[in-house]
């Protein structure tokens, strides 16, 4: 028996895979998001330009210096998070007291900013980042790229990483105490206005991580970010706000809800996620790992 | 105002206002507090007896005049370099997080400096807190959630602790005991500024009173004069 209800399994395990793989994008990226929301009480809307940042600069690297993907893959991260420190002491402090709306307003007009002297510079079509892992394995019902299947792994464990570090350590603790009632920790002489500028650079670094980890599958462009950065905001808004494990579950998840649903009804391929949060948003408000506050 | 204060205090607080937003909460408060001593600020409600804790800590919104921890000036400083120089502060609402386990919940404060009691310590004075050290920290009842206020900033080595009505909707029995254990906390020479609503249960405690009204710290009464000063204390908190 190869098909249940007339959907061949080879097409099934295929999208599957990879709708694992978009999981992998998902879930790092809406990790930093429910992070630097947590502590910040900022929505990134520069999140999806930080992450195209990542490519390029894996790829102005490999390009221009010739270092390799392996190097890149933690000096990228390192210099848009540092990119990101600096956003956050020159221009997101400066709005913490105000409405929700001005985080917006800032982090989205910043994302056009970065995105439209990318395009300008490099324009839109996209340049290709070759593979560092060549090969891939015949899984029976679909050939996976070696590279794919690193791409997975490694996310898992970069998810698994930072959870591990914000639930079970004490700069943790320092965090999450934070995200609660700053103004007593800061009272117990930690330095949080140094902690936020630390976790905003570790979000970036994350959303930088998961580009370069993009570059050999996507083409690197200007806009990579624009349309993935749409789901993040729904994964987080399904797995609720600030939840670490919510988003990394959610992040998986989705991407397996979707690679489904382009097997059984590809139309809606694209809309089901924004289906799945309609109905979250309806039953449970906070989403699914969320507490009300 | 009589003043039988030693020549060196801990901590001397001159002039002290403070604002939150527009309105005008402390209007000038001035006192002292020796090495080693366990004094109280009485006052009824809304006078400025924790927006004084605050202000000490440096958590309020404005302030100005002066307040001088072992010598050196405090005001202007953020309350992260404050809680460094060994000022611990325990909040009236208690601010455990829920967060946080028990455990994090106590060791959350870094230490500040040498000297401090050790975890081990802290466990012996408060056995409740060792049992449910894996419990989610706002699942401990009203008196272990106080006893975890008390206990995670006795680690740090501060020598001043600020402890903000500790005994505020507490069975008498639980009282009695934080106020063994501050009893205990001022033999092992921590200085303690207590704000009290319970009179009696400050009389028990303290070296000295200062009584704060509209603001201001209006008089001041040792701990040998209690009895003499029964009525006009009774006429200062309206009781």
């Amino acid at each position: 028996m190869l098909d249940i209800f007339s959907i061949p399994l080879p097409a099934l395990f295929g999208q599957l895979l990879l709708g694992l793989i978009n999981g992998a994008f998902y879930a790092m990226l809406s990790l930093g998001l429910a992070v630097i929301f947590g502590m910040l009480n900022v929505i990134n809307f520069t999140h999806g330009a930080q992450y195209m940042l990542g490519a390029f600069a894996a790829w102005l690297l490999l390009t221009n210096l010739s270092i390799p993907f392996w190097a890149s893959l933690v000096l990228a991260p390192l210099i848009v998070g540092l990119f990101g420190v600096l956003i956050e002491r020159l221009l997101l402090k400066r709005i913490y007291h105000l409405d929700h709306l001005y985080g917006f307003l800032l982090t989205f007009g910043l994302s056009l900013v970065i995105e439209g002297l990318f395009q300008w510079k490099w324009g839109s079509s996209g340049a290709p980042y070759p593979s560092p892992i060549a090969g891939g394995y015949n899984l029976g019902f679909m050939f996976l790229p070696a590279y794919r299947g690193f791409v997975v792994l490694a996310a898992l464990v970069v998810c698994l990483a930072t959870w591990y570090g914000i639930e079970r350590t004490r700069l943790g603790a320092y965090l999450r105490a934070a995200t609660e009632n700053p103004t007593l920790v800061q009272a117990f002489g930690i330095n949080v206005p140094r902690l936020i500028t630390l976790t905003y650079g570790l979000g970036v670094g994350l959303a930088a991580l998961a580009g370069v980890l993009a570059a050999p599958i996507q083409q690197v462009s200007a806009l990579m970010g624009t349309n993935l950065v749409l789901v993040v905001f729904a994964v987080v808004v399904i797995g609720g706000m600030g939840s670490i494990m919510g988003s990394i579950v959610t992040g998986f998840g989705l991407g397996l809800i979707e690679g489904f649903t382009k097997v059984v009804y590809p139309p809606a391929s694209n809309t089901v996620i924004f289906v799945v949060m309609a109905i979250v948003l309806l039953v449970k408000p906070a989403g699914l790992f969320g507490q009300t506050k | 105002m009589a003043d039988a204060t030693t020549k060196d205090p801990l901590l001397k607080v001159e002039e002290l206002q403070a604002w939150y937003g527009e309105s005008h909460i402390l209007h000038g408060v001035g006192f002292e507090i020796g090495r080693g001593e366990l004094v109280t600020l009485l006052g009824r409600n809304g006078v400025g007896k924790t927006t004084t804790l605050r202000s000490i800590m440096g958590i309020v919104g404005k302030r100005s005049g002066s307040v001088r921890f072992e010598g050196q000036e405090t005001v202007g400083r953020p309350s992260n370099i404050i809680a460094r120089l060994g000022i611990a502060y325990c909040p009236e609402e208690r601010g455990i997080f829920s967060s946080l386990n028990v455990e994090e919940n106590l060791m959350l404060p870094p230490a500040v400096k040498p000297g401090g009691m050790s975890v081990e310590e802290i466990y012996t004075l408060f056995p409740n807190l060792k049992e449910r050290r894996r419990s989610q920290g706002t699942k401990l009842s009203g008196g272990e959630q106080q006893m975890l206020a008390i206990g995670r900033i006795l680690r740090t080595g501060a020598n001043l602790l600020m402890l903000d009505e500790p005994t505020e909707g507490l069975a008498p029995v639980i009282v009695q005991r934080i106020g063994e254990i501050i009893r205990q906390l001022k033999q092992r020479g921590f200085t303690i500024l207590l704000v009290e609503q319970n009179f009696h249960f400050a009389a028990t405690v303290a070296d000295r009173h200062y009584v704060m009204e509209d603001g201001r710290v209006v008089d001041m009464i040792v701990a040998a004069d209690v009895e003499k000063n029964v009525g006009k204390l009774q006429a200062y908190l309206g009781v």
